[in-house]
């Protein structure tokens, strides 16, 4: 989150969160880092219809792989299957290496910036975790898009500048 | 603003100082108190907490707030106890607040209007079992204090949050609220974090358990008188986190008939996700076309019968707004700013974080340091921009703000200084001189670096309803 300047606990508007970098969402059309996992959902190459629901866990890297059906992953066979590198793929594009890393708790110190870098340090391996919960966050994610926009002030998101432009 | 209102607003004043450096003190030791949870105070936090009861003791919330403290320190963390001294720390910034735009209406010369009104209670209340499930959930936050903040507690907002969201009358704290847990979320475990926003997070804290209150707050909108008139618009100031966008225009009102300008805000917003950010906001707004118009191609607005709050929010109907002549913001800055009324601040919501007052800084030079930070020089006074606040949504950049000889932006105050956050800039560019603007692409981006990475990109709106529509219909 680079470097955090003099002052920063003493700020009312203290720049918390990195903004998010904007990315294709045709592939994998959600990603997020929450309930302790780096989780979203992969839209499948062959059918419009299907989408598989990837995780990895943080600290201990358990990964996993299913449509949202709950139909395991054909292409996960000890190792994380393509559906996991496009994840973690966009989720770098997002979030930036650093961020994912820190959150996966997986160690980057020897210099690592693509996907298959932070795949290959992974120190877990597949547990199968219900679809369920990560589905309903992307279709909860999805709900924000139906909220009817509004006139009347917030006066709370003075809290919230837009930012970006400067790192 | 000229060289000598600089000084004025810089320059120490003894007769104020002192008691701003002395409420923040107070707000601060509340502020690392909440670090640990209320559950279990140390000698330290105790001590800071009834300081903070101290302070407010003369005031009509002195009772309630001893009170309080008295209960939490005792270890019963009820929801009056924590609301009470909520409502102290909201006073001690109140008072801060007021004194800081004092001084700067002071140094501007700018009139004021006071604040006479006290609204009815709401008539679209939220639903109380909404309300407490917020308040329940800020409790747990007390309790467990931001180091004990984990996936858990911040997964056990998720159902509360649903039902906030899914209550118009309750946006303002859904928004709020939807704000706080996504920094929660994204910091867990707080334990491991080396430093902790602590002011942050406490104004967020407060605020949310204030606004949770049962009855909801007093709802401004009943107040309103129906304005008509010529709007010239200054600039406009971008707000946005993961799932809602905010743009505030700030603008001078030439009211129908010979009354006097008034300085006014219109803001128009929108839920969205995370991945919808930088330009393609602009998008979720386009059921405003003239307010996007006028920001766009810089003109005035004609407005008809626009509710105007005594907090001098405009609400924006863009039915009865059409576009007028062209109108340059730096013009209206020069000519019809310092003449302008500006609004009272609503009582609830006085907070040096709302401090955004409108200002023209001409004739200055600019010094970069080597963190990229800009300072603007005037007279042998300076003032630094804040260029965290350049969003990604406009051609503003901290190349042009260094190379500017003009720029209208906000003043805003944060953590003991005065920053000036950019809305438009005039520099020099290959001998010539360029504008850029915070609206400037409220109709979509004109520079064709922009548009070809957008088009690159797709329209992640288009994108996620085509999954949604998919995916929901099973
Ligand atoms: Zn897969």
């Amino acid at each position: 989150m680079g470097t955090i300047e003099v002052g920063w606990e003493r700020r009312s508007a203290a720049r918390v969160l990195p903004a998010v970098q904007p990315r294709k969402l045709a592939k994998v059309p959600f990603v997020e880092l929450a309930d302790g996992r780096l989780q979203g959902v992969v839209s499948s190459g062959s059918d419009i219809e299907r989408v598989y629901v990837s995780s990895v866990v943080a600290g201990s890297h358990a990964f996993n792989c299913s449509t949202n059906n709950n139909r395991p992953c054909g292409g996960l066979r000890g190792a994380p299957c393509k559906h996991l590198h496009a994840l973690v793929d966009e989720a770098i594009l997002q979030y930036g290496v650093e961020r994912v890393a820190r959150y996966l708790r997986i160690d980057v110190s020897d210099g690592a910036s693509s996907g298959s870098d932070l795949l290959v340090r992974l120190n877990g391996s597949h547990e199968p975790t219900p679809a369920a919960v990560v589905f309903s966050r992307f279709l909860r994610h999805l709900a924000y898009l139906e909220v009817p926009g509004s006139t009347e002030p917030l006066p709370e998101l003075h809290w919230f500048p837009a930012t970006g432009a400067v790192d | 603003m000229l060289a000598t209102q600089l000084a004025g607003l810089t320059a120490p004043d003894p007769a104020v100082d002192p008691g701003i450096e002395e409420a923040l003190d107070l707000v601060g030791g509340f502020d690392d108190a909440f670090t640990h949870g209320f559950a279990r105070l140390g000698e330290q936090p105790r001590a800071a907490l009834a300081a903070l009861a101290g302070a407010v003791a003369v005031t009509p919330l002195g009772e309630r707030v001893r009170e309080g403290v008295e209960k939490i320190v005792a270890g019963s963390l009820a929801d009056e106890h924590l609301t009470a001294l909520a409502g102290g720390r909201a006073a001690l910034l109140g008072a801060v607040h007021d004194a800081l735009l004092a001084r700067l209406d002071g140094v501007l010369g700018r009139s004021r209007a006071s604040w006479a009104v006290a609204g009815p209670a709401d008539p679209a209340t939220p639903p109380d079992n909404v309300l407490a499930g917020c308040r329940s959930w800020l409790r747990e936050l007390a309790i467990a204090g931001w180091r004990g903040v984990d996936h858990d507690l911040v997964a056990a907002s998720a159902q509360t949050l649903d039902a906030v969201l899914a209550a118009p009358s309750s946006r303002r704290l859904a928004v709020l609220l939807d704000g706080l847990a996504a920094e929660l979320r994204a910091c867990c475990p707080v334990a491991t974090m080396d430093r902790l926003p602590t002011r942050r997070w406490a104004d967020l804290w407060s605020r949310a358990l204030l606004l949770a209150q049962p009855g909801g707050w007093p709802v401004a909108t009943a107040t309103a008188t129906a304005v008509s008139g010529r709007l010239l618009p200054l600039g406009a100031d971008v707000h946005e986190h993961g799932t809602a966008i905010q743009i505030q225009v700030h603008a001078v009102l030439e009211p129908a008939g010979d009354a006097a300008p008034r300085l006014v805000r219109t803001s128009v917003s929108a839920a969205k996700v995370e991945t919808i950010t930088g330009p393609a906001v602009w998008r979720l707004l386009a059921d405003h076309p003239v307010l996007l118009g006028a920001l766009a191609k810089r003109h005035a607005v004609e407005i008809t019968d626009l509710p105007l709050l005594p907090s001098g929010d405009l609400l924006w109907r863009d039915d009865q707004a059409r576009p007028d002549a062209p109108a340059d913001p730096f013009a209206t800055a020069r000519l019809r700013l310092p003449e302008a009324v500006a609004p009272a601040v609503p009582p609830l919501d006085r907070h040096p974080v709302r401090l955004a007052e409108p200002v023209l800084l001409e004739d200055y030079s600019t010094t970069v340091d080597d963190s990229g930070g800009i300072t603007l020089e005037l007279g042998g006074n300076s003032l630094p921009v804040d260029v965290s606040r350049l969003p990604t949504c406009a051609p503003l950049t901290p190349e042009s703000v260094a190379r500017s000889s003009a720029c209208l932006g906000l003043l805003r105050w944060d953590a003991g200084r005065w920053r000036l956050q950019p809305l438009a800039v005039q520099y020099t560019v290959k001998r010539a001189t360029a504008e850029a603007h915070t609206g400037d692409w409220a109709l979509g981006p004109t520079d064709p670096k922009v548009v070809k990475a957008e088009a690159k990109a797709g329209d992640a709106v288009a994108v996620l309803r085509e999954r949604a529509g998919r995916l929901l219909r099973r």
